[in-house]
């Protein structure tokens, strides 16, 4: 049988982190997430892991493999060339817990300050599919945070402390977008949420397993809505004349 | 069970555990900016005396503006508006800060900046944010350059078509799908209402919103091929101009 040789980060936030070399033998339609199954299994009971579906729906078992963000239950194992080493490391924007478990509450933290759906008092509650078609796109999200973890802004220049990110742009997104919505959550986005320091550089799109349009369907279209509201003198002026504001 | 130990966090222009040939599209990237500048520069700066051949007038030198007084190349006086144009747009903007300012270049890729990062939050690349205006000012140019492509049909009173007919007008096809496939454009023909079906003039938006949005899935694409055949036309009119090549007639009545 085909065996697969598995670099799997080891560690916490105290101890040194060290990659251990695992053998592993590989089945037909094998994932990553099974490989590792395998080794708590048969050769090491004490590495930690978070994974719950293995479906690809619960979005848990986000790691970087090669180096790449991806759900381990989603990366199949035929891709990887015999005798090629897998490297499997957690994900590096978040602290680390322990193994391939890291701590994305910063996430749930930003989802809170997000104004929720507030659709108004007398909302008839019927829309046409045509209304609803580019919020559906943003529902699909599983919470993976892969995009999160790709990010530059939050990566590498470690700025959680005044950005959002990509997931909670589409969140944004799929509520400023709904038809019977009345919030305006513009303003926020702007100064708090930090839309600015995207750069629409695209890593989260190109890491999203639900294949959301994250840059080009959420984040431009919230970026223009900044520009309607802060950046174009000729709409501000537009809109005054007309509203009579 | 054979041990190494290492640090998981890349912290280095550079560092990264990806294993595959992500340094290949940045690079392609810089490559086709860099020929097409240099293609540009040369054209505008030192080789501008063939601007024309018969019905044909290059697109780098339309609309014909000649004044008095003015003994620089017309080019300098036209070139900035499509330069902004695509300076400041949205798929552009993600090239550039990739292969060029390498923020990031690759995804999952380390690189410099630290915390001081701030985006398109400040001067100068807060002016980003103007690009719909530079968007108002490439859809009259790009209404000109049809303008061309209709006077190309003709010569002395004949109607014509050359191979450079061809050239202008497949140039004008493609320059129509970038620029009418822009973000900017997405959002202010629909993309900023909340509800597509609650009025008849949403409605009527939601319909020119879904060509756009069409156009804008490939907008990388179109960004490309019309930089591409832009250059070609140009090239093509400049090689008849200096007498190097001869425009074959397709047909002529
Ligand atoms: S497009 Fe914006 S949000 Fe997405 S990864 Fe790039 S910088 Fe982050
Ligand atoms: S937007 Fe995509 S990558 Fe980001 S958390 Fe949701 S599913 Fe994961
Ligand atoms: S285990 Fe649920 S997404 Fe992988
Ligand atoms: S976004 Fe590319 S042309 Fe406007």
């Amino acid at each position: 049988m085909r065996e697969a040789i598995l670099k799997v980060f080891r560690g916490t936030p105290v101890e040194a982190g060290k990659f251990i070399t695992y053998k592993v033998p590989v089945e037909e339609g094998m994932v990553v997430l099974d490989a590792i199954h395998y080794i708590q299994g048969y050769l090491d009971p004490e590495l930690s892991v978070r994974w719950n579906c293995k479906a690809a729906k619960c979005g848990s078992c986000s790691a970087e493999v090669n180096g790449d963000p991806s759900l381990m239950c989603k990366t199949r194992m035929d891709q990887f060339a015999e005798g090629e080493e897998i490297t499997i490391e957690p994900i590096k924007t978040f602290p680390l817990i322990k193994d391939l478990v890291t701590d994305v509450s910063f996430n749930y933290e930003v989802n809170k300050q997000i104004p929720p759906f507030c659709p108004a008092d007398d909302a008839t509650w019927i829309f046409k599919q045509e209304d609803i078609d580019r919020v559906q796109e943003f529902r699909k999200c599983i919470e993976c945070f892969l995009c999160q973890d790709v990010c530059h802004v939050l990566r590498d220049h470690e700025r959680k402390d005044a950005f959002w990110g990509p997931r909670f742009f589409v969140r944004s997104a799929g509520v400023e977008m709904h038809p019977l919505d009345c919030g305006n959550r513009i303003p926020l986005l702007e100064e708090q949420g930090g839309l600015g320091f995207c750069n629409i550089t695209k890593c989260c799109t190109e890491v999203c397993p639900e294949e959301i349009h994250i840059t080009d369907n959420a984040i431009i279209a919230l970026k223009e809505r900044v520009v309607d509201e802060y950046h174009d003198p000729l709409a501000a002026l537009l809109r005054r004349v007309f509203k009579g504001k | 069970m054979n041990q190494t130990t290492t640090s998981p966090v890349p912290a280095k222009l550079g560092a990264t555990s990806r294993s595959n040939a992500w340094l290949i599209e940045p690079a392609v990237i810089f490559c086709g900016f860099a020929l097409f500048v240099c293609y540009v520069t040369w054209r505008a700066l030192y080789d501008w005396q063939y601007i024309e051949w018969g019905p044909y007038l290059s697109p780098f030198f339309s609309p014909k503006l000649i004044f008095p007084g003015w003994q620089w190349s017309p080019a300098i006086l036209l070139l900035w508006e499509p330069a902004a144009f695509r300076a400041t747009c949205y798929y552009f903007r993600k090239a550039y800060y990739r292969a060029l300012f390498l923020d990031p270049p690759a995804c999952a890729v380390g690189h410099l900046g630290g915390h001081k990062y701030t985006g398109e939050n400040r001067f100068p690349l807060i002016l980003q944010n103007v690009h719909r205006y530079f968007l108002y000012l490439a859809l009259t140019v790009l209404a000109l350059l049809w303008v061309d492509a209709f006077v190309a049909c003709s010569y002395r009173g004949h109607i014509r078509i050359g191979v450079g007919t061809v050239v202008l007008t497949v140039n004008c096809l493609l320059l129509s799908f970038y620029t009418c496939g822009c973000h900017a454009l997405r959002h202010l023909v629909g993309g900023r209402l909340k509800c597509f079906s609650c009025s008849t003039a949403a409605h009527g938006q939601f319909k020119i919103w879904q060509c756009v949005t069409r156009l804008n899935e490939r907008h990388a694409l179109w960004a490309w091929t019309s930089l591409g055949t832009v250059a070609f036309a140009d090239f093509y009119v400049r090689m008849l101009a200096a007498g190097v090549w001869t425009d074959i007639s397709l047909l002529q009545l």
